[in-house]
C-alpha cells in the first residue's frame, strides 16, 4: 500500500512458531498490515486461524516458551515493537495500543475493585495521583455508559453484568488514550442485544476519540456493521484483504465467497440447504510451502500444491493470496500485476 | 383437543410446563426463594416438524429442553409425547420410554465419555436399551457412522482424536443409535465454527427427512433458526413471549422483544448494516430469581405502558398463528370488567389456542 507513512500500526512479514511436544506450529505466516489512523479494521476468520495469536504476539503477550517470534517488523510510532525491551513494551501496552479481551470474566481480577483496575494503568502509563485518577476512571465508566459511576467504581466484577463486564474492560482500554485499540472478539460472550449495545457504544467511541481499532471476530454480520476494511485470515496467514462494501459485493477468495455462502440470513431468500465448505481447517506443522486452503478449495489448480501463493493486489485496496482468478474463472498470471489493473 | 384425529395429534404437548429451582441460604440452608426458569410455558410440535426455540442467555430455553425429556423433575405442568404423559411419571416408568426421545448436547466435548471409544458410546443406548447381540451392536453403530458422515474405521477411536464438528456427529449418531421420534436439540453448533455449522445443520435437516424426526431446536443464533426451524418460539425471563410460524416471526415481528432481537442480529451486508435502524435494548435481563411483576420484559420495553408493570400478558393469537403474549395487541388486553386473568377468554379463540401461560397450577 502507497500510504504506509501514514499508518498508525504496520506489520511486515510476522512470523509466529509455537514449539510443543508434539513438534512445532505455525501459528502466524507471514502477515503483514497496515492499520491507518481512525480506521476499524475487521480481522475474520475461524478457530486456529491465527487471528488472536497475530494480535497478541505483536504487543509481546504471548508466552515465550513456547511461542516463538520467528521474523518481522512491528511499527508504532516509528520504533519496532518487536525488538523494544520488555519495560519499553511494556509503557507501549495500555497507553499506546489498548487491548479488549473475548471473556470479560476472566481478563478483570476477580479480587480488586473495578475502579482500582481503571486507575492503575491511568497512575502507571499518566503518573495521576489517586484522586485525580478516580476522577478520570468514573468519567470513562460514563463514557462507557455505565450508570452511576462513581459509586460503581467500589464494585468487584462479579457484581457487574456480562454486558456492563466488557464495558469496563473498554473502560480500562481507552483509559490512557490510546491511538489504537485491539479487540479480540469483544462481543463473542455476550447475547445478542447487549453486543448491540457494546457495538453502538464502539461506533459511538470512536466518532469520539478518533482512534483506530482492530475487531478480530469469526461473525461477519458484526465487520459488516462496523468495519472499514476486512482482513480474512486462514491458515495463519491473510488470504483476503478489502474495504468491507467491496469484501461482501466482490469476495475474490475461494475460502471468503465459500464462508460467505455458508452463513445464514435473516432476511431475504432462504435457501433450502446451506452450502459447506467441505473438511477441516489445517494444522501447520511447518510453514506452508503450498496454498492452506487447497484440500478444501473448489478451485484448487495443481500449481496450488505447488507455492504458496502471494497476495495478489487487484486495485483499489483490495488483494487475495490465489492463484485462481475469479474473474475469468481461471489460472491468474504467474507474476502479481501492479494495482489498479482491473479495477480501477 | 379431543376433536383432533390421532393422525394431526402434535407429537408434544407441553402444558403451563414450570421449572423452579430453589435457593437454599444461611447457616441452615433455609429455602429463601427459587430461581423461575421456566415460567408456565405451553406449545406443540408436530410430527416431523422442527421448532426453534430462541433467546437470550438465562431465558430458560435449555431448562425447558431438559425439562420436556424429565431430564429433571419438573415443579408443575404436563408434557405430552407421543400421546403419553410423562409430565409426573417416576424416572423409572420413564426409562422404557426414553429411546423415542432423544437430546443432542451442546458441548461435544463435555457430552462424551473420554474414556469410551466411538463405537462403545454409539452402542451404549444399544446395550441399555435393546438385547442386540455384539454382532447386531456393530452392525448397527457401522450404520449410524454412515448416516452420520463417520468414517468407519474410526471406530475404536476415542473423542479426544476428533474435531469438535465430528464429536457433534458422534453425539448426534447416539441420540439416533434408538430410532427416536422426537430429538432435543441443545444448542448444537454454538460451539462449532461457522463453516463446520452449516456441515452439521445440514446433517441435522438430511437426518430429519431420511428418518422423519421432529426436532426442538434450542439456539441463540437467529439466523440459524430462520433456516433449520418451521415455527420459532421466543422466551424471555422464562416465558414464552411469542410463537409463530418461521415467515411470519421473521418478516413481520409482533412483539417488542422479538423485534428487539431481530433488530440486534447483525447481517453480513454492509450496506443493510449502514442504513439499518436498530432497536437498542437499555439495561440486562432481570434475575430470574427476582422477575418483574407484570410483564417481564416492561423493565426494558421501549413501548411499555402502564398496565404492563402491573398485569403479566397472556399468549394470545394476534395475527392468524402468531401469538403473541403482550398488552400492546388487542386480543391480550383485558376488558374493564374481567378479571386479571380472564380478559382474554372473551375474545374467540383459533382452534389452536390453547397457548396460556402460567395456568393454575
Amino acid at each position: 500500500m502507497p500510504d504506509g507513512a501514514t499508518a498508525v500500526l504496520a506489520v511486515n512479514g510476522l512470523k509466529t512458531v509455537f514449539r510443543t511436544r508434539g513438534g512445532e506450529v505455525h501459528a502466524v505466516n507471514t502477515v503483514s498490515f497496515r492499520l491507518r489512523p481512525g480506521e476499524v479494521l475487521g480481522v475474520v476468520g475461524e478457530s486456529g486461524s491465527g487471528k488472536s495469536v497475530t494480535m497478541m504476539s505483536l504487543l509481546g503477550l504471548l508466552p515465550s516458551p513456547p511461542a516463538e517470534l520467528r521474523a518481522g517488523e512491528v511499527l508504532f510510532e516509528g520504533r519496532d515493537l518487536t525488538r523494544l525491551p520488555p519495560e519499553a513494551l511494556r509503557r507501549v501496552r495500555g497507553a499506546g495500543i489498548g487491548f479488549v479481551f473475548q471473556d470479560p470474566m476472566t481478563s478483570l481480577n476477580p479480587v480488586f475493585t473495578v475502579g482500582f483496575q481503571i486507575m492503575e494503568p491511568l497512575r502507571k502509563h499518566l503518573g495521576m495521583t489517586r484522586a485525580q485518577a478516580a476522577a478520570r476512571a468514573a468519567e470513562l465508566l460514563d463514557l462507557v455508559g455505565i450508570p452511576d459511576p462513581r459509586a460503581r467504581l467500589r464494585d468487584y466484577p462479579h457484581q457487574f453484568s456480562g454486558g456492563m463486564r466488557q464495558r469496563v474492560m473498554i473502560a480500562i482500554a481507552l483509559a490512557c488514550n490510546p491511538k489504537v485499540l485491539i479487540a479480540d472478539e469483544p462481543t463473542t460472550a455476550l447475547d445478542v442485544t447487549i453486543q448491540a449495545q457494546i457495538l453502538e457504544l464502539v461506533r459511538d467511541l470512536r466518532q469520539k476519540l478518533g482512534m483506530a481499532i482492530i475487531w478480530i471476530t469469526h461473525d461477519l454480520g458484526v465487520i459488516a456493521g462496523i468495519a472499514d476494511r476486512v482482513m480474512v485470515m486462514y491458515g495463519g496467514q491473510v488470504v483476503e484483504e478489502a474495504p468491507v462494501k467491496r469484501l461482501f459485493s466482490a469476495p475474490r477468495h475461494p475460502y471468503t465467497r465459500a464462508l460467505l455462502g455458508t452463513i445464514p440470513h435473516i432476511r431475504g431468500p432462504r435457501a433450502p440447504r446451506l452450502r459447506v465448505i467441505e473438511g477441516q481447517p489445517p494444522i501447520l506443522r511447518a510453514h506452508p510451502a503450498a496454498c492452506p486452503f487447497r484440500a478444501r478449495c473448489a478451485h484448487a489448480l495443481p500449481r496450488c500444491a505447488a507455492e504458496n501463493p502471494p497476495r495478489f493486489p487487484l486495485g483499489g485496496g483490495h488483494d487475495v493470496a490465489c492463484f485462481w482468478d475469479a474473474d475469468t474463472g481461471a489460472a491468474r498470471e504467474a507474476a502479481p500485476r501492479e494495482g489498479g489493473a482491473r479495477h480501477g | 383437543m379431543a376433536e383432533a384425529g390421532r393422525g394431526d395429534r402434535p407429537l408434544v404437548e407441553v402444558r403451563g410446563l414450570t421449572m423452579h429451582f430453589p435457593i437454599y441460604k444461611g447457616l441452615f440452608r433455609r429455602r429463601v426463594g427459587e430461581v423461575r426458569a421456566v415460567d408456565g410455558v405451553s406449545f406443540d410440535i408436530r410430527q416431523g416438524e422442527t421448532l426453534g426455540l430462541v433467546g437470550e442467555s438465562g431465558c430458560g430455553k435449555s431448562t425447558c429442553g431438559r425439562a420436556i425429556l424429565r431430564l429433571y423433575d419438573i415443579t408443575a405442568g404436563s408434557i405430552c409425547i407421543d400421546g403419553v404423559e410423562i409430565g409426573r411419571a417416576s424416572q423409572a416408568t420413564l426409562r422404557p420410554m426414553r429411546p423415542r426421545m432423544q437430546m443432542v448436547f451442546q458441548d461435544p466435548q463435555a457430552s462424551l465419555n473420554p474414556r469410551m471409544t466411538l463405537a462403545a458410546i454409539i452402542g451404549e443406548p444399544l446395550m441399555e436399551h435393546t438385547r442386540m447381540t455384539a454382532a447386531e451392536r456393530t452392525a448397527r453403530v457401522y450404520e449410524l457412522m454412515d448416516a452420520v458422515g463417520l468414517n468407519r474405521t474410526f471406530a475404536n477411536r476415542y473423542p479426544h482424536e476428533f474435531s469438535g464438528g465430528q464429536r457433534q456427529r458422534i453425539g448426534i449418531a447416539r441420540a439416533l443409535a434408538l430410532n427416536p421420534r422426537f430429538v432435543v436439540c441443545d444448542e448444537p453448533i454454538a460451539a462449532l465454527d461457522v463453516s463446520i455449522q452449516a456441515q452439521v445443520v445440514n446433517l441435522l435437516e438430511e437426518l430429519q427427512d431420511r428418518f422423519g424426526l421432529t426436532y426442538l431446536f434450542i439456539s441463540h443464533d437467529l439466523s440459524m433458526v430462520r433456516h433449520i426451524a418451521t415455527r420459532v418460539a421466543v422466551m424471555y425471563l422464562g416465558r414464552i413471549v411469542e410463537i409463530a410460524g418461521r415467515e411470519q416471526l421473521y418478516a413481520s415481528p409482533l412483539h417488542p422483544y422479538t423485534q428487539a432481537l431481530l433488530s440486534a442480529v447483525p447481517e453480513p451486508d454492509p450496506d443493510y448494516e449502514a442504513a439499518r435502524r436498530r432497536i437498542i435494548l437499555t439495561g440486562d435481563v432481570p434475575s430470574p430469581a427476582r422477575p418483574p411483576p407484570g410483564c417481564r420484559f416492561s423493565t426494558r420495553c421501549p413501548k411499555v405502558m402502564d398496565i404492563c408493570r402491573r398485569v403479566a400478558p397472556e399468549l394470545a393469537e394476534a395475527a392468524p398463528g402468531q401469538f403473541v403474549a403482550c398488552h400492546l395487541y388487542p386480543a391480550t388486553t383485558p376488558e374493564p370488567t374481567a378479571g386479571r386473568t380472564g380478559g382474554t377468554e372473551a375474545r374467540p379463540r383459533a382452534p389452536a389456542g390453547q397457548f396460556q401461560q402460567g395456568e393454575p397450577q
